[in-house]
């Protein structure tokens, strides 16, 4: 059957319409950004130069967008996210080798968090343990840490996570196995399972 | 636990931990999980881990300034739209209703509802366009519906279950006018359409996906409900258990 006229008037319109179409951009950016900021604070541990990071992968996402042909919108902005930020420290590891930014880190982390208890013992010990976490996730290998933080923070899909890394499905398996086994001490002390 | 088939059940836990299983191999899990202490322990350590990485591990959200400056990189059309919130949320009912008319007298609702659900969700998801209540209270938000529906939506205080009301809002859709509750798990929104099931609507309970956001339906009594979120599909099937 030909596509009836309505249908084509449709796309003028604000309105959702089925998604034999694809999304526009906006509705893709938008409702993503917090995540797509956060995977860019993850991967460059910087919270200036994630912001460079999201901004250049939207505008990398805007001329990129009219190649997109549907499908998982998150999984392709945060591919171009994930690449961006991995561009942009090998770039900026050419500049200068060490790091200042990290003092900058520290305090505004605390200001941006999400979900803050309003009570400030319980806030002091949640720091802690998330300190404790995250001097665990930042001795990992970097693919290692990727894949735990596009499956647990961003809770992405095992195949959503393959489409951005790049990987098969298999080895997204793996790396998160291994991704884990490295920090199984932080829930518990004992044997190993391999 | 040096049992060659653990090692093989290893990967098959942790994707069941992961929500990735299908139902058949999920059983297989359970089962194996059932007569081996050892995996039974890796299947609960799994889990912590999991839980304190999604509990602890800092989501950031995007400040302010980038907010502004993305909203500034995008196509200048979206811009005017946004800076005129109030006549555009008119002008969007407007032809909400209009919509839907023409698409009830065309289409069969079955084939695109998906997808208008997910548009519905992700429309919802602009700024200022979430809920028209704001209520975390069950007691506020269905005397709310009252009056600006010819049926009432039953709504449920989920916050025991970890699936915080938020507020609701009405959703246009094709056929018919949908309560929409807002509800969220950790960062993620869950939107819950309910509308009076119609005459040639199907029934029985179905699910997919669709951009990236996971959707399930069902009915209860003479309703129709759809989940909508970027929650995974396991925790948007709990959430839904909790109604059928």
């Amino acid at each position: 059957m030909d596509e009836p006229a309505w249908r084509l008037r449709w796309r003028d319109r604000k309105h959702p319409r089925p998604s034999s179409e694809p999304p526009r951009f906006e509705d893709v950016v938008i409702p993503n950004l917090d995540a797509a900021y956060s995977l860019a604070r993850w991967l460059v541990r910087d919270p200036v130069l994630a912001e460079d990071v999201v901004q250049d992968s939207v505008a990398r996402g805007l001329s990129y967008f009219a190649s997109f042909r549907g499908g998982d919108a998150r999984a392709w902005l945060m591919r171009i996210v994930r690449n961006t930020a991995y561009t942009s420290l090998s770039a900026r590891r050419k500049v200068r080798k060490e790091q200042e930014s990290e003092t900058l880190a520290d305090g505004d982390e605390a200001l941006s968090a999400r979900d803050a208890a309003p009570d400030p013992e319980q806030a002091l010990l949640r720091k802690e343990q998330a300190e404790q976490l995250e001097k665990a996730l930042a001795m990992l290998p970097a693919e290692l840490r990727e894949c735990l933080i596009l499956k647990e923070v961003e809770e992405l899909s095992y195949k959503e996570i393959a489409q951005v890394t790049g990987i098969p499905i298999g080895t997204v398996m793996s790396r998160l196995w291994r991704a884990r086994q490295a920090l199984m001490h932080l829930v518990r002390s004992g044997e190993s399972h391999d | 636990m040096t049992d060659p088939s653990c090692t093989e059940m290893h990967l098959l836990i942790q994707a069941d931990v992961d929500g990735e299983l299908e139902p058949a191999d999920a059983a297989r899990v359970a089962q194996h999980v059932e007569r081996c202490p050892s995996c039974a322990r890796l299947q609960a350590d799994l889990s912590a881990l999991s839980g304190r990485l999604r509990d602890e591990a800092t989501r950031y959200n995007a400040p302010m300034q980038l907010r502004r400056a993305v909203l500034n990189q995008l196509p200048q059309r979206r811009r005017s739209w946004l800076s005129r919130p109030v006549l555009a949320t008119g002008l969007s009912a407007g032809l909400a209703v209009a919509a839907s008319l023409t698409i009830f007298a065309v289409l069969p609702r079955a084939d695109t509802m998906p997808e208008w659900i997910v548009a519905a969700h992700i429309r919802a998801l602009q700024p200022d366009h979430l809920v028209d209540v704001v209520s975390t209270e069950q007691h506020t938000v269905k005397p709310w519906f009252a009056g600006r529906l010819p049926f009432a939506p039953p709504v449920k205080d989920l916050s025991g279950l970890g699936f915080l009301l938020q507020g609701a809002r009405l959703d246009s859709l094709p056929g018919s006018t949908a309560a929409t509750l807002v509800y969220k798990r950790r960062q993620h929104l869950i939107d819950l359409f309910i509308w009076p099931t119609g005459e040639n609507e199907p029934r029985g309970r179905s699910s997919g996906v669709r951009e990236g956001y996971n959707f399930v339906r069902w009915q209860t009594g003479e309703m129709t409900f759809w989940a909508v979120s970027d929650l995974n599909m396991k925790e948007l099937d709990e959430f839904a258990s909790h109604w059928r």
